[in-house]
């Protein structure tokens, strides 16, 4: 919303009140200011000149000499303009002016004759032909106001306004207008604020011989209102109206146009005029579309109409999309000599649907879709007969149609001053509430508050609070500290998960963050079979592209593509992980389920398999979980067949881990050994132990074996430690693998592995025979599993 | 004899004097000390003399057994201290090399800023909570004064799952399902993802963050919200932040405010960064409204409280000048070294 500060100083005095400070305080009030801009601020030395002779150049064809009185001198300006006459006013740019966007003139020589500054085009003083519709685009702007040589421009053409723009919120459209917004700046400076009531004198007929309305849709059309204007004469607005509209915003275009926006602006109530030729059958109705229904609408586009859409229609057919726009033959033009002017009032969330329905929006429907006073229909329309009369537009004809289906009984609230002041933390006095309300216009009978019908928003005891809060202003109130006492405590879950994070962390891992949504294409990347549950994914009905399109069930193709990200980036290496959500569909209409996943990625000329299990040995360690099965897992699709593993404890699967498939790799347009794991987080959790209790360090020596065997090539190392583990019983204190061995020394399809074990008791030193009993045990358990001891 | 012994103590301090490594210095307690050294063959020949010199050249080769002794050992350690010294002398490194570094991953820039907030907060008596992504759109807007056909719905453009069914578009509706499950008093913030559907460019994504606050107990005031959030600003920008609360308008608080701080960069005066305003807004908050405290079962004239809600991207990218909001999702490890 533009305001002119001009048009606002019609209804409240804030003489004296600099744009700065002006905007500072009605935004602390709450109509906040986004910017302003002061008109004309970036033009200076920008006089009116009177041509007194036009000479040709002596030295080129297309430009001519002038003598330019400007008041105080006479100058000499070279221009190449072709439109002036001897004795023409016009605005000059003197040696040393500024112009708007920063231009600077200096006086210069033109093909050796000197200049002295330069004439001015509309645009260069950023205006346009509908500024000043008798002026020419291309040329010099020839002056028809009132003025002679010397003037300054910015008087002369009334480039004095100020422009404020405002940021709206949407439970205030009685802010969208010049009257709402003086209102609030009265009140915010504690002056009067000096409505008019618009007089209408009427001339002859009546308006009900010309014109019969029927509105078949009260609900959506509680409020229509017409009156009628003959004998218009379409000319342009005089100067004045068109400084309003262009302050605003508002392109002028003849002056029944422009006297419907003038009233938008003026009261927040759009408008609309009809040409009274096209309402054919002197009818209007206003009803729902009929199916496969169209109209062609102002900006020549047609459009399909639905049943759900209000239109205005005549005895044939639709003129307007209500409250949206007017159809192509409905409006305005050079010839037109009566109209129907239209102030009516539509129901928001029906103007709202069609807008969007049509994707379509203007003005007019920003303003209805935010729900509108239907009260406001009679001054609008009274308003713009008004002007009507006063620019000497046309004649106004008898009478008001006023279909009113609106009986809305107005708001009652009671005051309740001391709750207010506990609730806000303030102390204002009863009298000084019932002065704000006032001033702001609510009547008050009592205690008892009745809300304005512009007011709409205002329906509770805690929106009266705000209207006291804002106007004896937030930054008044006195600022204190919440009492009382509350536990803050992480949950055991945010406990773990940041153990997680920092045990990646501590690791050289690097926390990446993914879109929640993928494309379906990242299955296919990942090689997920087409009939794999993970494709079942909670869809967007409304995506903004495909990319976006599904909610994750599974997060490793989302690290696949930092991954790559990171490889086209030319990174030699990068170890990334996620704390991932994924979206699980679960019951028809019922909210997904949202596990968070320990999603790790990594890449690098010094990184393997082991490196992976590593990190994720890591966590379950600082999980402090006890013990875990880990197995060789060939039917991974997106894992390479002989290089992946699934974590498991007891039923529970915590997570995966492994070489990412050679294929998929490739997919992702990498040419690397690429490793990923996925860990269910809440799995982990569930099984990680946070208490824990210190054990007495040992006392006693420990007796040290190292055991080197031979097995077959392809045995998992994890059987023998096993084996070895139930085999040791409570002796065995550790277990390291150092070294497995293939090749030369060993048959083949063979290994060698060599484990060091430490034997050890907590009460007394184990003798010799004890700790070799406990080995000829493991060796007699290893037997079994034809693990023998290297000879 | 005497002579003799003397002689051997003359040669032998000639012999410690010149030796200059511990090698020597044993050879020569050998050679003169040992079992078959000089000192003791003279001494096995004391059985040779007369009673009356046995025991002064008995003493005598005793005194210089002993200096000798001293004097060894004074010589070992002398040789010691500067085989010592050049020892050290030559394991002498060039302390400039690189060190070993064991390097720390990366956190991501919008975990390391919330991991703050969430700090100053926890730190004022508020816990976490947590809650699903796709939501309900009764708990998105419904129960937060935003029945369907309300105009602010059209600010927030919402990806739908189904009608009833959508990704959530604000970090509030936790705020319902807080109050739902716990009786005063609350004090919680609840981080998380948001969704709306913004084409991604340098300052919109249709995926970002907020962090709701919700305070609710008995007699809790405006004032108190003041309070609160003001605490919080100056933890997380100084002790000299500056801040202002402006009203503004959210459906499901009232009174509702925007809180701005002082622009940092041009103190109130105005500059590129704060668009000229000298103020640049942080977070939205307001008095919960009674409608909404009465849809989640808590009796508005019993208890009051307040709530808050802020994004996260933007906190993000002005504490470390990023200029493309579509950084933070590309996750190149070049993005996250060049923040220094």
């Amino acid at each position: 919303m533009n305001l002119s500060l001009n048009w606002l100083k019609e209804f409240v005095d804030i003489q004296g009140i600099d744009p700065h400070e002006f905007s500072e305080a009605v935004t602390m009030t709450g109509s906040k200011v986004e910017s302003f801009q002061v008109e004309g601020e970036d033009i200076s030395k920008v006089v009116v000149g009177k041509v007194l002779s036009i000479d040709r150049h002596p030295d080129a064809d297309k430009l001519v000499v002038c003598q330019i009185n400007v008041g105080i001198e006479t100058i000499q300006i070279v221009t190449g303009a072709s439109n002036l006459t001897v004795g023409d006013l016009v605005p000059v740019a003197l040696d040393g002016s500024t112009l708007p966007g920063g231009v600077k003139i200096k006086k210069g020589k033109l093909r050796g004759v000197e200049s002295f500054g330069m004439m001015c085009s509309l645009a260069e003083l950023n205006l346009t032909v509908n500024d000043f519709p008798y002026a020419i685009e291309d040329g010099i702007f020839v002056l028809q106001e009132d003025c002679k040589p010397g003037d300054d421009i910015k008087e002369i053409l009334h480039l004095n306004d100020t422009v404020v723009e405002f940021e709206i919120t949407p439970n205030r459209p009685d802010c969208l207008s010049v009257i709402g917004l003086a209102r609030e700046a009265a009140v915010t400076f504690d002056k009067p604020l000096n409505l008019h009531t618009p007089v209408v004198k009427e001339s002859d007929g009546n308006i009900n011989d010309m014109l019969s309305v029927e509105v078949l849709d009260p609900t959506d059309c509680p409020r229509y209102m017409n009156r009628i204007v003959t004998d218009i004469k379409i000319e342009p607005s005089p100067l004045w109206l068109r400084e309003r509209l262009r302050s605003s915003g508002v392109r002028p275009i003849n002056n029944i146009v422009d006297i419907t926006n003038y009233v938008m602006l003026e009261y927040g109530q759009p408008m609309h005029a009809f040409d009274y030729r096209f309402v054919k059958g002197n009818k209007i109705v206003v009803r729902k579309a009929d199916k496969g229904e169209q109209i062609v609408t102002l900006d020549g586009i047609t459009r399909d109409l639905t049943e759900n859409m209000l239109v205005i229609a005549n005895a044939e057919g639709p003129m307007a999309v209500a409250g949206v726009m007017g159809g192509e033959y409905s409006g305005i033009m050079e010839d037109t000599t009566t109209v129907v002017f239209e102030s009516a009032n539509f129901r928001g969330p029906a103007i709202r649907n069609t807008s969007r329905a049509l994707a379509l929006r203007t003005d007019s429907s920003a303003k209805y879709e935010k729900g509108l006073d239907s009260e406001n229909c009679v001054p609008a329309l009274e308003r713009a007969c008004e002007l009507v009369e006063l620019l000497g537009a046309g004649k106004v004809v008898r009478g008001v149609i006023d279909v009113n289906n609106a009986k809305r009984e107005p708001t009652k609230i009671k005051l309740d001053a001391d709750w207010i002041n506990s609730f806000i933390g303030i102390n204002v006095k009863k009298e000084r509430m019932v002065e704000i309300l006032t001033n702001l216009g609510f009547e008050l009978n009592g205690d008892m508050i009745t809300v304005p019908s512009f007011r709409a928003d205002v329906e509770h005891k805690a929106d009266i609070a705000e209207e006291i809060a804002r106007i004896y202003g937030y930054n008044n109130i006195e600022t204190t500290q919440i009492r009382g006492s509350a536990a803050s405590k992480l949950t055991a879950r945010q406990m773990a998960e940041n153990n997680v994070f920092n045990t990646l962390i501590a690791q050289g891992y690097s926390e990446v963050q993914t879109f929640s949504f993928i494309s379906p294409k990242f299955y296919d990347k990942m090689l997920v079979p087409q009939d794999s549950e993970l494709r079942n994914s909670i869809k967007i009905l409304n995506p903004l592209g495909e990319d976006t399109s599904i909610m994750r069930t599974f997060s490793l193709p989302s690290m696949m593509e930092v991954v790559s990200t990171n490889y086209a980036s030319r990174n030699l290496s990068a170890k990334l992980f996620e704390i991932a959500t994924e979206y699980i569909p679960t019951n028809e209409g019922e909210l997904p389920y949202e596990p968070k996943k320990i999603v790790i990625g990594a890449y690098g000329e010094n990184y393997d398999y082991y490196d992976l299990k590593g990190a994720v040995e890591e966590i379950i360690a600082q999980l402090n979980i006890k013990d875990f099965d880990i197995e060789a897992s060939g039917d991974i699709p997106w894992f390479h067949p002989g290089r992946c593993a699934v974590i498991k404890l007891g039923d529970d699967v915590l997570g995966e881990l492994g070489e990412v498939h050679p294929l998929a790799v490739k997919n992702y347009g990498m040419d690397v050994k690429v490793y990923a794991a996925s860990l269910d987080l809440n799995t982990l959790i569930k099984h990680s132990n946070s208490e824990k209790t210190y054990h007495k360090m040992p006392r006693f020596p420990a007796a040290t074996r190292d055991l080197g065997l031979i097995c077959d090539a392809d045995m998992p190392v994890i059987t023998i430690e096993k084996t070895i583990k139930k085999a040791a019983g409570k002796l065995l204190e550790d277990i390291k693998l150092f070294d497995v061995y293939t090749g030369a020394q060993v048959l083949s399809g063979k290994k060698s592995v060599a484990y060091n074990i430490v034997l050890r008791a907590a009460d007394r030193t184990l003798t010799v025979e004890e700790a070799d009993n406990t080995v000829n045990k493991i060796l007699k358990a290893l037997a079994a599993i034809d693990v023998t001891l290297r000879q | 004899m005497k002579n003799q012994i003397n002689a051997v103590l003359e040669k032998a301090l000639q012999q410690l004097e010149a030796a200059t490594s511990q090698a020597e210095l044993e050879e020569i307690r050998v050679k003169i000390l040992g079992k078959k050294g000089e000192l003791t063959g003279i001494l096995k020949q004391l059985g040779t003399l007369s009673a009356q010199e046995r025991p002064v050249i008995g003493q005598l080769a005793n005194e210089v057994r002993t200096k000798l002794e001293g004097k060894i050992s004074e010589k070992m350690t002398e040789i010691k201290e500067s085989a010592l010294l050049q020892q050290l002398k030559d394991e002498k490194i060039d302390v400039t090399m690189p060190g070993k570094r064991n390097e720390l991953g990366y956190k991501h820039p919008l975990t390391t800023v919330l991991n703050e907030i969430k700090d100053i907060f926890i730190g004022m008596g508020f816990s976490i909570a947590e809650g699903p992504e796709v939501e309900y759109d009764y708990y998105n807007f419904e129960a937060l004064n935003l029945p369907k056909d309300h105009p602010a719905r059209d600010t927030q453009d919402t990806f739908y799952i189904t009608d009833n069914i959508l990704l959530r578009t604000q970090t509030s509706p936790m705020q319902v399902r807080v109050m739902e499950k716990q009786q005063p008093p609350i004090r919680i913030i609840a981080p998380g993802r948001v969704y709306r559907s913004d084409e991604v460019d340098a300052t919109h994504s249709p995926l970002f963050h907020q962090i709701e606050g919700l305070v609710i107990d008995k007699g809790v005031t405006m004032g108190d919200l003041k309070g609160t959030l003001e605490v919080f600003a100056k933890r997380l920008y100084g002790e000299d932040a500056v801040v202002r609360f402006r009203p503004h308008h959210f459906p499901f608080t009232e009174p509702s405010a925007e809180m701005d701080i002082q622009c940092f960069s041009c103190q109130g005066k105005g500059c590129r960064l704060c668009k000229n305003e000298g103020w640049i807004e942080i977070l939205g908050c307001g008095m919960v409204h009674p409608k909404v405290l009465e849809n989640c079962g808590i009796d508005p004239e019993e208890y009051s409280g307040f709530a808050f809600g802020l994004g996260l991207e933007r906190i993000v990218m002005r504490r470390y000048n990023i200029d493309d909001m579509r950084l933070l999702y590309e996750n190149d490890m070049k993005f996250f070294k060049s923040i220094k």
